[in-house]
């Protein structure tokens, strides 16, 4: 699957199928500082993803 | 996962309540927060006059968005700093949800630019005084929304500050042992002195994370970058230190938050104290009038500096 990454941008390829909260913690990023979006729907930590799913990655923190 | 309350497929996990929403749910969830917020802290009443302090980034659009749907009569101030690359992009943000949303429902936008009111954008200034951009920013951001708050007679001042900005900003001050700033903590000010206008805090029961999920489900378009002059700054450490807590032991944000809050409340009624320190220490800017402690207020003072400076 293609992860979408911001801050800064840029995009990642991970093997599925995962658990929304295993590709998070591949990516050494901690849940309560980020949202999980397949496609355009936002999605819980046991979500499966599969191989195929675009899928943005979207840090919390924002603006300024 | 499904949705704690009606039991359709969940779409946001909160570990904290123990709990998990599907959409709609969650958009109840967040009114009702914010609804109570606004009672329990006596932050306004259904016939106050509101302006939203608004910077284009999902906190701000989402209380402004959160008021209206509540039924409040809320307009907003957008502060535009002349930050290269970034400031354009907020303003459009900000625009957008104007024609799109508030003003359908009768709500006004004003608008400060920087570069026009104080002759140079953000940078240049803080350049010009010799001070952090963000403290400059800060500065500018608090003189002029209190001001126009005071002069349109605004009853009350909201900002989108929410439960993480609170608790990091906690952090930063117990860490430090800042306790001058504690009594600033509180999530409603009130207007102690003439030229001070009532501030309030009404996002401060909901963590940013959920504010971010609002803001996606609820398709509201804000910037999802950070302010490139904040890259570095001691808040998002904080923030980020405080985030991998709350991953290991949810919770941890709002018990942090919540006990220093009910600690202030059993203790000397904070926001009296505070409003007797503000009478005690302050009086008009001898330049323009707002309330100080000094002779001239630091955004006088400051702008005084950036003229002398060019």
């Amino acid at each position: 699957m293609r992860v979408l990454l911001s801050h800064p941008e840029r995009s990642v390829e991970i093997k599925g199928p995962k658990k929304a909260k295993d590709v998070l913690r591949e990516l050494n990023l901690v849940q309560e500082a980020h949202l999980v979006i397949r496609g355009d729907e936002l999605i819980t930590e046991d979500e499966l993803l599969k191989d195929g799913d675009l899928v943005e990655i979207r840090p919390v923190i924002s603006g300024g | 996962m499904n949705c704690t309350k009606c039991k359709t497929k969940a779409v946001i996990d909160l570990p904290r309540h123990n709990a998990a929403f599907c959409q709609p749910c969650f958009t109840t969830y967040v009114h009702d927060q914010t609804a109570y917020a606004i009672k329990h802290a006596r932050m306004f009443g259904p016939d106050d006059r509101i302006l939203v302090a608004v910077s284009g980034g999902k906190d701000s659009l989402a209380l402004w968005n959160i008021l209206l749907k509540l039924g409040y009569k809320a307009d907003a101030l957008y502060v535009d700093l002349g930050i290269p690359g970034y400031s354009a992009k907020s303003r459009e943000k900000v625009e957008r949800f104007t024609d799109t949303i508030a003003r359908p429902k009768g709500a006004t936008l004003h608008t400060h630019t920087v570069q026009e009111e104080e002759g140079a954008g953000i940078k240049e200034l803080s350049n010009l005084v010799h001070r952090p951009t963000c403290a400059t920013c800060g500065t500018i951001k608090r003189y002029q929304f209190n001001r126009t708050a005071v002069e349109q007679d605004y009853d009350v001042m909201a900002t989108g500050h929410n439960l993480d900005d609170e608790a990091a900003r906690l952090l930063g001050n117990v860490l430090h042992w800042q306790e001058e700033y504690l009594d600033k903590q509180n999530p409603t000010l009130p207007a102690s002195v003439e030229g001070f206008a009532k501030k309030v805090k009404p996002l401060y029961r909901l963590s940013e994370r959920e504010m971010a999920a609002y803001a996606v489900l609820n398709k509201i378009d804000y910037i999802v970058e950070e302010c490139p002059m904040a890259k570095g700054s001691k808040m998002l450490l904080y923030k980020e230190a405080l985030n991998r807590l709350e991953t290991d032991s949810p919770g941890t944000k709002h018990r942090f938050y919540f006990g220093f809050l009910d600690k202030q409340e059993r203790g000397a009624k904070a926001t009296q104290s505070m409003a007797d320190k503000d009478r005690a220490s302050l009086h008009p800017c001898a330049a323009c009038g707002q309330p100080t402690t000094g002779e001239i207020c630091s955004y006088c003072k400051m702008m005084a500096r950036a003229k002398v400076s060019k």
